[in-house]
């Protein structure tokens, strides 16, 4: 048994700390950095990322903000008004679809409730059910991707199949339908409580094989390199190294795929809510709005216009910030 | 090549069996966890239990799962017959049950509707592969160039936007505003002209979404195969630009490109019903969407089980198509 070699032995204490000084004044010079500083100082430099992050934290603040925003402009989402509402074709009366210093994006056609304030409190649909299912979908797919790639063998080869399974099913039709034969009713949870809950219940679920496939790639690979090895040469458990040695490493990957995962959730509960299987009115959603502007396509453009506008600016600054964090955590891209 | 043939159909048998199983499950077992009585919902709100009853008799619900399983399985192969309530009905094979509210086969209804989603989702295929490919390649040859900034934009915004939004503002501008088409659907049977000006918006609405994903994807695909080994050395043969690209980097780069289309098969049909729904095309998607609404639970089933199994089976053509592109394939 050798000593270890930085424990200096009495004689050569002084010469060792002088060393240590010399050591780590050449390490300030190089400076080791962390993967998260790395990527953190490429995703600066990236303008286009850095204005859809911008964008995507100015949305949960205002979806957080609704109720706030909506009583400081004097305006509630389920408020009808009438009086804005041109009796005969039902459509708002006023230019661009009733736009004015109340109602700064119009009112909706025959009920006349306010566009903006339904927007607001639509975004808050949106991003819970992005954010959430996204989350079942990281949690799922990283327990079952690293099961898959650490144990091998019959395990990997179930996982394996039912991934590939998942993968080629006609998704959203299974989400439609799913969704549709679930109850109104669920553990103490009535209307729009439990539509919000199976759709991130079920979109996580049909959500996780893209992460768990990924996941599964790098943990075979990561399973035979020489720190593993290492490890379990110096003892350590199963457990410790999948904690300790393989989801450490797995986290940048995880991080991209949930980044770019989010946008398509955020689609998915939008169609739902088109489709009409997702969140049901009054409740406002985007994808219920631009549903029911389907019928004002011709006579109130702008109905449509609004929420189709707030779908796309959403789910491309998620886009935009997704790729950014993609680049930025890619080890082989210029440092 | 006969192997992989062979085991390729096995793999697909074995898929069909569980598909037919999962989807079984999904709908008639989930909805029994949850609490939620599919012969009551059958006979309607408020029903007496005695014709509650009766259906559950017919349909077999009350029987042990594997039983129900198996009936399942036995109506759609050699057909199956319906006893209870006080009468008969034999259903021919391809069986797939009686509508809760027409009370018609289902059958029938889902080869009806099915030549609509087969013609949008097909065509659509086409154009993104064509628009898709042809974009990306151009942006990898031309990299940096004005061209390849302004498709790659057009790439983002296309994958950024709802398809239903897309067709809304097709239909708002070349239907309405400019008055290009009529946007009412007209059966290929009826007159096939009119039928394909009609399937413009649908195809192109739909194909935007896709060719936008692949544009990026080819791109990324191309310039890392221009980047390998076996192109320089065809170029350093002497062989002209355009041989090479076509005979030596378009190969390398349609392989994955393949993988995704296979894989991309079941989202079409998510795509297709959005279409059908915003364009009011008759298809499989709005069929669903209808029964849906009506809690009509046998035709979601069938709807269901025939676009997995299309899916399934255009993933066979896929993998046939992937052998003979890529020849390495054929060894494992």
């Amino acid at each position: 048994m050798t000593a270890p070699l930085h424990e200096p032995t009495a004689e050569a204490a002084p010469s060792a700390a002088e060393e240590a000084a010399v050591a780590s004044a050449d390490a300030k010079a190089v400076q080791g950095r962390s993967l998260g500083r790395i990527a953190w100082e490429r995703l600066k430099r990236d303008k286009l990322a850095l204005t859809g992050g911008a964008v995507v934290l100015l949305l949960i603040a205002l979806a957080l903000l609704a109720p706030v925003i909506t009583s400081l402009l004097g305006q509630d989402p389920n408020e009808y008004h009438e009086n804005l509402i041109d009796p005969l074709f039902g459509t708002p009366t006023g230019s661009l679809g009733g736009v004015s210093g109340d109602h700064l994006l119009g009112v909706e056609p025959v009920n006349g409730r306010d566009i903006f304030a339904r927007i607001l409190y639509g975004a808050r649909i949106s991003l819970l059910v992005g954010f959430l299912s996204a989350l079942v979908a990281v949690v799922l797919g990283t327990i079952l991707g690293i099961l898959a790639g650490f144990f091998g063998g019959w395990v990997d080869s179930l996982i394996s199949r039912v991934m590939d399974g998942l993968l080629a099913f006609p998704q959203l039709l299974f989400i439609i339908a799913l969704v549709s034969v679930m109850p109104n009713e669920m553990l103490g949870l009535t209307g729009t409580g439990v539509r919000v809950f199976v759709m991130i219940l079920v979109i996580g679920f049909f959500g996780w094989p893209y992460i768990g496939r990924v996941v599964r790639g790098q943990t075979l690979s990561m399973r035979e390199r020489e720190y593993v090895e290492a490890a379990r040469s110096l003892g350590a458990g199963r457990l410790y190294i999948l904690f300790k040695e393989l989801l450490p490493n797995l986290v940048a990957p995880i991080i991209v795929y949930t980044t770019m995962m989010i946008p398509t959730n955020i689609l998915t509960e939008a169609a739902l809510s088109f489709l009409g299987v997702g969140v049901k009115p009054p409740t406002a959603s985007w994808g219920q709005m631009l549903s029911s502007a389907l019928d004002y396509y011709d006579s109130d453009p702008m109905y449509m216009v609004v929420p189709g506008v707030a779908i796309f600016i959403t789910v491309l600054a998620f886009n935009l910030f997704g790729d950014g964090v993609r680049d930025a955590l890619d080890p082989k891209g210029s440092r | 090549m006969l192997t992989y043939l062979i085991r390729r159909l096995f793999a697909a048998a074995v898929m069909l069996v569980v598909i037919i199983t999962v989807v079984f499950c999904i709908f008639f077992l989930v909805p029994k966890w949850a609490g939620v009585d599919i012969a009551s919902s059958f006979v309607g709100k408020q029903a007496d239990p005695a014709a509650v009853e009766g259906v559950r008799q017919k349909l077999g619900l009350g029987d042990p799962i594997y039983v129900q399983v198996w009936e399942f399985f036995k109506g759609i192969f050699v057909g199956r017959t319906y006893t209870g309530g006080g009468d008969t009905i034999h259903c021919a094979a391809p069986c797939f049950g009686y509508s809760f509210r027409s009370e018609q086969a289902i059958w029938p209804v889902l080869t009806d509707r099915f030549p609509v989603t087969l013609g949008l989702a097909l065509g659509a295929a086409v154009l993104w592969l064509i628009l898709g490919v042809s974009a990306g390649v151009l942006s990898a040859l031309k990299r940096g160039s004005l061209w390849d900034r302004g498709a790659m934009v057009v790439a983002l915004a296309g994958v950024s936007l709802p398809i239903y939004f897309t067709g809304m503002l097709s239909l708002a501008i070349f239907v309405f505003g400019l008055n290009w088409f009529s946007g009412t659907y007209v059966p290929f049977t009826d007159n096939p002209g009119k039928w394909f000006t009609g399937m413009i918006l649908p195809w192109v609405t739909l194909a935007f979404l896709y060719a936008a994903m692949y544009a990026r994807i080819t791109r990324a695909t191309m310039m890392e195969i221009l980047g390998e080994d076996y192109i320089r050395t065809a170029r350093a043969k002497g062989l002209r630009e355009p041989v090479v690209i076509r005979k030596h980097a378009m190969r390398s780069t349609m392989t994955p490109i393949l993988t995704m289309l296979g894989m991309d098969l079941g989202a079409l049909i998510g795509g297709a019903i959005l279409t059908e729904s915003t364009f009011n095309l008759p298809g499989l998607g709005r069929e669903v969407l209808l029964a849906i609404r009506n809690q009509d639970l046998p035709v979601i089933v069938g709807v269901t089980l025939i676009t997995s199994l299309a899916v399934l089976f255009a993933n066979l053509v896929v993998d046939i198509l992937y052998a003979v592109i890529d020849p390495r394939v054929r060894l494992t």
